[in-house]
């Protein structure tokens, strides 16, 4: 049988996370990087934002979002790494560092929206 | 040095020019492509915020109010400039490029590039409404 390579299922989930992390980032970054903090419009109360998060649909977006833009990241980064500083020789190094860190994220991630009361 | 290629005696050396590190300087499309990689980086940063903002909410009403006070920090207020700068890039070179990764193809036909985008664009605009409306009702 024929050895079948990860690449294909890193490439998708890379898309995948390239698309979540177009939708939804940048009206998240907008709104609790800018216009919360400078004022612009008033941030929600907790109760709000905890009501928010408490609902199971919130969580599994922000979880898939989560995991699925750290591989975004992983995949990017690491051709970066390849490509931007020639870095070719340290192949293992990067991807242990690149994929190793995606999945730490995510299972960090999960703990967190458990934990959410 | 590879074993198979011992046996010469004038072993060919590879003659390959060394890029310079900064190769992605000299082009503006190549500035572009490293932009474009680049804001891989800013997503990372901002799943870590979008994270520390659940540890706060999830903490309690005093842990969620440091957090937005921190938010407001000079340097976290800055790196958050940037990363609006660069997730807005992302999402745009992403929703451009979708005409080329997505075939759609309606009754036979292949679905024009400009649809594609345009519906990448509308799905944009309509989650962007929906979190907003969901936040700050």
């Amino acid at each position: 049988m024929a050895k079948r390579s990860i690449e294909p299922l890193l490439w998708l989930l890379f898309s995948a996370g390239g698309v979540l992390a177009a939708l939804l980032l940048p009206i998240l970054v907008l709104l609790f990087g800018l216009c919360f903090p400078l004022g612009w419009l008033a941030a929600p109360r907790h109760d709000h934002m905890l009501g928010v998060l408490r609902h199971p649909l919130t969580r599994l977006v922000l979880f898939i979002l989560c995991t699925l833009s750290l591989f975004h990241w992983a995949h990017r980064f690491r051709y970066t790494l390849y490509d931007g500083l020639q870095a070719k020789h340290l192949n293992e190094v990067i991807n242990l560092f690149c994929y190793g860190g995606a999945i730490v994220g995510s299972v960090v991630a999960l703990c967190l929206l458990w934990q959410v009361p | 040095m590879n074993e198979r290629t011992a046996y010469t005696e004038f072993h060919p050396r590879w003659y390959r020019t060394r890029m310079s590190t900064w190769w992605w300087l000299k082009r503006p499309s190549y500035l572009a492509f490293i932009l474009r990689e680049l804001s891989s980086v800013f997503v990372a940063w901002f799943i870590v915020f979008t994270l520390l903002l659940v540890r706060a909410v999830g903490e309690g009403k005093e842990a969620y109010e440091g957090f937005l006070a921190w938010s407001s920090a000079p340097l976290v207020l800055a790196l958050n400039v940037v990363t609006l700068f660069f997730v807005v890039f992302h999402a745009i070179t992403w929703f451009n490029l979708a005409p080329q990764a997505m075939v759609v193809r309606l009754r036979g036909q292949r679905v024009p590039g400009f649809w594609i985008a345009a519906a990448n664009y509308l799905a944009w605009t309509l989650v962007s409404a929906l979190v907003a409306w969901l936040l700050l009702q």
